[in-house]
């Protein structure tokens, strides 16, 4: 596993300065992260279109040098995965004042009726005399997923690109993922999540998660593959009023934050001392931490919106 | 044939249900009929109607679950490991420990089925199972030991079912059964030497497979990292602890079934004590166990171990804790010391005793762990943060314990509680080369 990772990546990495020695960029997914940027240009009309290279510097390339591999479902098995690429995130806890717009989007979208959201945002404390902070909390999409490894019929599982999603259809609700993930993120649905019509006739695809939810199964976040697809952000990245999400692919080192701005993520990383949570149990997580050091936000400000026995808001009993 | 032959297997066959064993079916009938009434709302409704939430995942369908495998263990101890080590006092009991054996593991794969989410697809274990998970394990080896414990059940019973087809010759249909059930035994050479190496085979078969069912079900809890589940000691530990509820459970079931039987002549006062000093050595191997479960961590206290042990000792679970601890294992040591704490009445009570606590044991392994996840439990409703059964989860709990003995109940109404043949060769009525298999 590791290993095919880092040949992956090398060989990903030799293909991109080869290209470039030539002046020349074709990388499809190159395509795909213009348009993860925001600024996504039609290759047809537009004359070139922007990109960035692995070392972090933005160049124009011709449209027509880029073509695209996959634009819709059709292309892609869900359970693969998109090809060549490995999925990141980094939360930078210094930004965080508890806004809880990732959440409230993350249950819209995700039609979460539950009680518990995929996201939460923990109010913590270290030790008695460090500054508490706000948490975002979501799953970690672990390269060595617990969840994975002890679910007993392959429907928790972890594809090609990073991402770690549930075949609904064919979960039996034994909750041992459950049990075994390290951070909580897993939510189960204890009775019908009643969605409404629209959604409950929906196709179901395990890589958008909650549509529809299936009573008996394990629901978590899915990292949005639905929105990844389409060349969008996932809906807490964008959602996120304080650009405290970015959203990104390892092997091409850049994230990209709700308003369009990019960053390399080796440099983000070292620069702002990321980590990961719990790392010594190694889960290998793909969502990096910013700590919450020279913040700019009051924690105080959060609490008004911290509900401790509430993540979900629920319409009124009829 | 002797008077004294003819008498054993009158005392031994199968009688019909007294008044007082039709009530006792019937009561537990009505048990199995609520816990289904239940069970039909919770696939209607879902898991909803447990006390289980998200972060209680798991409740007393595990720990029932876990209770039940660890009972199915003593069939492979008193059969397989005292027969293999030559041991023949224990003959009275081995049909007694084989039948309850059986019952619960048939029980725990029930129990775990109860359990899942979407029990409509466990075909999917099949179809779709993994190696890597400890599940697929479990079923693996239970389902084994299902096999092996029924068969083990069976071939002793052989020669029994000759004699009793013979006895009941002026009932047809009784007549019948038992003789399609010997398989044609008469008891030749060649079909003893089978037998005997058959028994044999299972004997040996058996005791790994036993320790494997509850090892594996230990490695459930194991293989995850939560504090409070995450020791090395598991294994052992469950096993040690499946050692002391089985023995109790067999000497529960053998106090009733002697009173209601009169088998004052074949299970003795005799058998109560030695089956005491079993279960004191048994119980002190527990207690080692337990101290080296608690003792160690506690002693590092890191900030994780520390909260959840401080939940058990001193928090939330101190009163079950030190109740199950205490009145269920140091307690019961100290009177099952002196020879009239082994007396029948003393041991019964005392052993009653002993199992109610090991089921709440398994409560304690199983649920106060999750109440203490890595991170801050926040943002769920209040009363996810505790576990509390509703009484639609108890009567279903309830009426697998009632299945429990009902199958328990029908076994010992069509089956010789005492093995007949075996009771006659060791007191040297009938010749004994027949059935050699020790
Ligand atoms: S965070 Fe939990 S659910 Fe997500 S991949 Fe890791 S172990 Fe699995
Ligand atoms: S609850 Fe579902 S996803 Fe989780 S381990 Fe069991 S079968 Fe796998």
């Amino acid at each position: 596993m590791e290993k095919e990772k880092n040949s992956n990546q090398k060989s990903r990495r030799n293909f991109v300065e080869q290209g470039l020695k030539f002046g020349l960029l074709t990388a499809a997914s190159g395509a795909l992260l213009a348009k993860v940027f925001g600024r996504s240009e039609n290759p047809e009309s537009a004359e070139t279109v922007e990109l960035m290279s692995t070392d972090g510097t933005l160049m124009q390339v011709p449209a027509s040098a880029v073509s695209h591999t996959h634009e819709s479902k059709s292309a892609y098995n869900p359970r693969e995965g998109f090809p060549n690429r490995k999925f990141v995130m980094v939360v930078d806890l210094a930004k965080c004042r508890n806004a809880k717009k990732c959440q409230s989007s993350c249950n819209k979208n995700h039609y979460i009726t539950g009680e518990n959201a995929w996201i939460k945002i923990y109010k913590m404390q270290d030790s008695e005399k460090s500054a508490p902070y706000w948490q975002p909390t979501l799953c970690q999409h672990c390269d060595e997923p617990a969840c994975v490894k002890v679910c007993p019929v392959d429907a928790t599982f972890k594809r090609r690109d990073g991402i770690v999603l549930i075949d609904n259809n064919r979960c039996i609700g034994c909750r041992f993922c459950m049990a075994a993930c390290p951070y909580s993120v897993r939510v189960f649905n204890w009775s019908d999540p009643w969605q409404g019509e629209a959604v409950e006739q929906a196709e179901y695809s395990p890589d958008y998660a909650g549509v529809p939810s299936q009573k008996g199964t394990v629901d978590k976040c899915d990292f949005c593959p639905h929105m990844i697809d389409k060349g969008e952000l996932p809906h807490c990245v964008s959602a996120c009023p304080n650009d405290v999400f970015s959203f990104g692919d390892m092997y091409e080192d850049t994230v990209t934050n709700g308003s369009g701005q990019s960053f390399k993520l080796s440099k983000l990383l070292k620069d702002r001392a990321g980590y990961r949570l719990m790392e010594s149990l190694g889960t290998e997580p793909s969502v990096y931490y910013l700590p919450p050091s020279d913040r700019i936000v009051d924690f105080e400000e959060g609490l008004k919106n911290y509900t401790e026995f509430q993540s979900v808001d629920k319409p009124q009993e009829p | 044939m002797n008077t004294a032959y003819e008498k054993i297997i009158n005392d031994l066959a199968p009688k019909k249900f007294s008044w007082r064993g039709k009530i006792w079916v019937a009561f537990l009938v009505a048990v199995v009929l609520v816990g289904l009434y239940s069970y039909v709302q919770q696939i209607r409704y879902g898991l909803v109607i447990t006390g289980m939430r998200d972060y209680a995942l798991w409740g007393i369908y595990i720990s029932n679950f876990v209770f039940f495998v660890a009972v199915s263990l003593v069939g492979s101890l008193i059969t397989a490991i005292l027969r293999l080590s030559d041991v023949h006092w224990s003959t009275p009991l081995t049909r007694i420990a084989e039948i309850i054996a059986v019952a619960a593991i048939i029980m725990a794969g029930i129990a775990i089925i109860l359990d899942m989410g979407r029990p409509d697809r466990v075909i999917n274990l099949f179809l779709h199972g993994r190696l890597q998970s400890p599940i697929i394990w479990d079923v693996v080896v239970i389902s084994t030991y299902l096999v092996l414990s029924v068969l083990f059940l069976y071939y002793p019973l052989l020669p029994d079912f000759t004699i009793l087809s013979k006895y009941f010759d002026n009932n047809t249909r009784l007549n019948k059964w038992y003789r399609v059930l010997s398989l044609n035994w008469t008891g030749n050479e060649k079909q003893t030497k089978i037998y005997s190496r058959s028994i044999k085979v299972l004997s040996v078969l058996i005791i790994p497979v036993a320790f494997a069912i509850h090892t594996v079900t230990a490695w459930l809890f194991e293989t995850t990292y939560r504090p409070g589940w995450d020791s090395t000691n598991f294994g052992p530990y469950f096993v040690a602890g499946a050692f002391v509820a089985g023995s109790s459970a067999v000497i529960v079931v053998m106090y009733i079934l002697r009173k209601m039987y009169k088998l004052e002549n074949y299970i003795t006062d005799h058998h109560f004590d030695l089956m005491g000093k079993i279960l004191v050595m048994l119980s002190l191997l527990y207690l080692y166990f337990n101290i080296n479960e608690y003792l160690m961590p506690i002693y590092k206290s890191t900030e994780e171990e520390a909260t959840h042990l401080r939940s058990l000792f001193t928090g939330e679970y101190a009163w079950l804790f030190w109740v199950v601890i205490i009145g269920g294992l140091v307690i019961p040591v100290i009177i099952m010391v002196f020879r009239g704490g082994r007396k029948p009445f003393p041991l019964f009570i005392v052993s009653l005793t002993v199992m109610v606590c090991a089921w709440w044991k398994r409560y304690l392994i199983v649920i106060p762990t999750l109440s203490h996840p890595f991170l801050p439990i926040q943002g769920v409703p209040e009363s996810w943060h505790h576990y509390k059964p509703t009484w639609m989860e108890w009567s279903i709990t309830f009426a697998t314990l009632a299945m429990a003995m009902l199958i328990i109940t029908f076994l010992v109404r069509f089956l010789p509680i005492v093995p007949i043949q075996e009771t006659a060769e060791e007191r040297g009525l009938i010749e004994g080369h027949q059935t050699q298999h020790s």
